[in-house]
């Protein structure tokens, strides 16, 4: 696609929030959102009264139960009596809320947006899983009984078959990601564990076992971004988010080349040309990559040319991604350590790089001096890749 | 910079709590029933594995083949021009064995789930089946990749228009 960029403003990050994220946490979606909400606008150093609009993310309907989710919540979201509105694309919700809010600043609509996400699955009985059995074609695929860990296992046994990976390696990203993860607040699931612990647990989908999988979560995440004046007068750092991307490959997943997640190519070459990157392996110095599944952070460090294709296990093995490492991946404990509440997670993985750029990370501080960081995130029918490059 | 962001908030709390009253709660179910129109080419695809065949769709622009068959060519962006029969046959792309059932209890039997290639619809036009008479090591060990299965039908008087006309695919060459 050829890029035509025109932006009224640069859209500078100046604040985030986040709940704790837990398997079930007692407030309701609204009460998590007004949280994180509030822990954003505090940073921001701005209350409900300086934002202009408000953008929200959640992903399916199902969760909540409610079948008009952006309006049962719009008073947690702070909307009430302000432009409101909501994007969906399921996993790629949170980083997708992100982006819209980028557009309403940059296109010179508002000054200041408050982004926020919430996804609290706690409420699904007997288990959250079963609600993504309902995000499959009724006709081709439901009658098989398809659930979402089927679809997952089958991609990454593709990626294995493909470049000759060993789970022995993919193991790695979830050994990493809890690790880190203990030094994150709202760490969910964050352990000191070994690859002979992910070998050994549960066996859900051959080759997907249960410590290759983030847990189901709740949870609320917020951010405030704000156009360059207000950023110059709210604040010496701002992190500014110098690029977007999106793209959404075909709803027939069984059609697709299953080892390469291409609609995250797109994405991310979307993202590069705006931010004016041209080797991102070089110039991007560290990332939060999508990491649901352990596998999933490799993938998608390949789809986003941070690693060659089949390079990325060998870059984990090597110490590349660690916190301390040449690349870092996930410092903050990703999907796997801190936990999954879907759209909120997203927003978490943008947090993270806003606060690694700041240098307010604590003990997560990557080793390396970080200028340029990337979030990322993936969702619907394995399908979309959303993007995010920020800059201090 | 000191923030509200090094603690975090909310309220943990356990099933237990639940039963013993510490969390107040409410319950209630969704229903819903839908009732599908199955449009043009859904329908002739359900047909058709009703008499032991399957159709796919060819785009005369590409030449590519889609099962199951579509409206729209999303190469082309254009409708699609005819009805192609594509074999029972295909080789397998990717396979996994299934411990759990759709809604995470465990099952009784492990089933393989794959991706398979049909013989005649474009190389990467794949569908998601179940494979029998396939044993779980023959998948985890890899050695199913890239064989060739045919389809098993349910006897013609069982058949209901479903994919699950299709027992199951299996391999037509040693493993």
């Amino acid at each position: 696609m050829k890029m035509n960029i025109y932006r009224k403003s640069r859209v500078a990050c100046v604040g985030a929030g986040l709940t704790l994220f837990r398997r079930r946490l007692m407030e309701t979606s609204d009460e998590l959102m007004w949280l994180a909400a509030r822990q954003a606008l505090d940073e921001a150093g701005l209350t409900i009264e300086d934002i202009d609009c408000i953008v929200f993310g959640t992903a399916p309907d199902n969760f909540d139960g409610i079948h008009m989710q952006s309006e049962a919540l719009a008073d947690g979201a702070g909307a009430v009596n302000k432009p409101y509105t909501r994007v969906y694309v399921g996993g790629g919700t949170g980083v997708f809320s992100v982006i819209a809010g980028w557009w309403h600043v940059a296109s010179g609509l508002c000054d200041r947006v408050l982004v926020i996400a919430e996804e609290k699955m706690s409420h699904v009985q007997p288990h959250p899983q079963y609600l993504f059995h309902h995000i499959f074609d009724p006709v081709t695929e439901k009658p098989l009984g398809v659930n979402l860990i089927w679809i997952f296992a089958l991609e990454m046994h593709r990626y294995m078959y493909k470049y000759g990976i060993k789970k022995e390696d993919i193991a790695l990203v979830s050994v990493k990601n809890k690790r880190n993860a203990l030094d994150h607040p709202s760490a969910q699931v964050a352990a000191k564990i070994t690859v002979e612990d992910v070998l050994n647990s549960e066996v859900l989908v051959w080759p997907v076992q249960r410590l290759d999988i983030s847990p189901v979560s709740d949870g609320a995440g917020a951010l405030v971004l704000v156009s360059e004046s207000e950023a110059k007068k709210l604040t010496d750092e701002p992190i500014w988010i110098d690029g977007v991307g999106w793209s959404l490959d075909t709803m027939y997943w069984t059609n697709r080349d299953l080892a390469f997640p291409v609609y995250l190519y797109y994405a991310g070459k979307m993202a590069y040309e705006m931010a004016g990157i041209e080797n991102p392996r070089k110039e991007i110095d560290f990332a939060e990559v999508y990491d649901p599944f352990d596998y999933k952070e490799l993938h998608h460090m390949e789809g986003l040319q941070l690693a060659r294709k089949g390079e990325a296990p060998i870059l984990t093995r090597e110490g590349v991604t660690e916190r301390d490492g040449d690349l870092p991946i996930n410092p903050s404990g990703g999907l796997l350590g801190v936990g999954n509440p879907i759209a909120a997670a997203g927003i978490m993985k943008v947090a993270e790089v806003y606060w690694q750029l700041r240098g307010m990370a604590g003990k997560r501080q990557v080793k390396k001096d970080v200028v340029t960081g990337l979030a990322q995130a993936w969702g619907d029918l394995m399908q979309v890749g959303t993007v995010v490059i920020m800059r201090r | 910079m000191e923030t509200r962001s090094k603690n975090p908030e909310g309220t943990p709390y356990k099933t237990e709590d639940l039963r013993s009253g510490a969390i107040p709660y409410t319950e209630d179910s969704l229903e819903a029933w839908y009732r599908w129109s199955l449009g043009k080419y859904l329908g002739k695809y359900l047909e058709g594995l009703k008499e032991g065949k399957i159709y796919g769709r060819k785009c005369n622009n590409c030449e590519r083949i889609y099962v199951p068959p579509r409206e729209v060519c999303h190469h082309c962006f254009r409708t699609t021009d005819e009805w192609v029969e594509v074999g029972d046959t295909g080789r397998v792309n990717t396979a996994v064995v299934s411990y759990i059932s759709a809604d995470r209890g465990r099952v009784e039997e492990p089933i393989i789930i794959a991706v398979i290639e049909l013989e005649g619809a474009s190389p990467g036009i794949g569908i998601l089946h179940r494979l029998g008479k396939v044993s779980p090591e023959d998948v985890k060990s890899m050695k199913i990749f890239g064989k060739r299965v045919r389809a098993v039908w349910r006897p013609p008087e069982e058949r209901t228009g479903s994919v699950n006309d299709i027992l199951y695919f299996e391999p037509i060459e040693e493993v």
